[in-house]
């Protein structure tokens, strides 16, 4: 399925690209077609940096099965933080 | 026949009168002048799949371009930054699509091997944009491979600035050419049939194929999705539509 379906959320943070970190501000979420990883459909995630180009991006291709373990265990992690750091 | 070609980064004239940056493939040495194709690249971008694509057109003796639809959103990005670009811009809307393809066209059309006939063919969303042009523009052929929602509106919540396109179908200036994967459900094989009573209704020349055991994508040769018989008989299906119509 190729589709524009995508989730914008407003982000705040740094990711890694292929030369420097850099400030993050918007993800984009994405069920299709990956660039790389050797499947049909994967859940796409694209941490952007919009103000400083189109290059400005890590991106991650995970099976769904992967991204929601992944899910859970950010939410796991971020549930057994202790109280008062986030 | 020689199959030697020139294949070549250039610029061209698009939608507003801007300039975008195109793929364009020659014959080195046509014996004859040669029909042109714009070659409308998929979702995924202007991308080293789709220049083989314009390549192998010119080996067969055809002129061929690429226009890079997502050039505004990401110029001298890499394919999949500018294919994300374009994607959290909601997509390329249809009436630069159609001023770009119209710029290629008039690309080939200049061209002095150019015997005067330009087709369409494009992949997954270029597919649909393929018809959009052959709806819109005065062509000589046009093929659309496994084109989603020329039939058939986006699901629910898509920030996707596209709706079907259907009812332009009487407005299709040219022949043709539809390939689809049976397995395929953007367009699913009923969407398939919709257009196919739509063509027959307006009394369009048409011809579609739909390959079992095929989905979406089939022509890629870089994907899970690829159908080596499908594509196979697929590219002869193009190449005796393009022979007859664009020579």
């Amino acid at each position: 399925m190729c589709t524009y379906l995508t989730e914008k959320v407003a982000i705040s943070g740094s990711a890694k690209g292929a030369s420097a970190w850099f400030r993050v501000t918007e993800g984009s979420v994405y069920f299709d077609h990956p660039v790389h990883a050797p499947y049909g459909h994967t859940l796409n995630i694209d941490f952007l940096a919009p103000e400083q180009g189109p290059s400005a991006r890590v991106a991650i291709e995970l099976t769904a099965e992967s991204a929601r373990a992944l899910m859970k265990a950010i939410e796991a992690v971020l549930e057994s933080a202790p109280p008062g750091l986030e | 026949m020689s199959d030697a070609i020139i294949a070549e980064s250039i610029t061209i004239t698009g939608h507003g009168l801007d300039t975008i940056e195109a793929y364009s493939t020659r014959p080195l040495a046509p014996e004859q002048p040669a029909g042109g194709v714009v070659v409308i690249h998929h979702m995924p971008g202007y991308d080293a799949g789709t220049k083989e694509i314009a390549r192998t057109f010119a080996v067969h003796g055809y002129n061929a371009v690429v226009p890079n639809l997502y050039w505004r959103e990401a110029p001298g990005a890499s394919p999949d930054d500018a294919a994300a670009a374009a994607r959290a811009a909601g997509g390329v809307p249809d009436d630069r699509l159609v001023g770009d393809v119209a710029g290629a066209a008039a690309y080939l059309k200049a061209l002095p091997t150019s015997n005067g006939k330009v087709a369409t063919i494009g992949y997954c969303s270029g597919g649909r944009q393929s018809f959009l042009a052959a709806v819109s523009l005065p062509l000589d052929a046009a093929v659309d491979c496994y084109g989603a929602f020329v039939v058939g509106t986006p699901p629910e919540g898509m920030p996707l600035k596209v709706g079907p396109i259907v009812d332009k179908t009487p407005d299709l200036s040219c022949p043709l050419l539809g390939l689809f994967g049976a397995d395929d459900q953007y367009p699913s094989p009923e969407q398939v049939a919709e257009l196919e009573a739509a063509l027959k209704a307006a009394g369009k020349t048409y011809e579609f194929y739909s390959y079992e055991g095929a989905g979406h994508a089939f022509f890629s040769v870089n994907r899970p999705a690829y159908r080596p018989e499908a594509a196979t008989d697929g590219w002869q299906k193009i190449f005796a539509f393009f022979g007859k119509y664009l020579s």
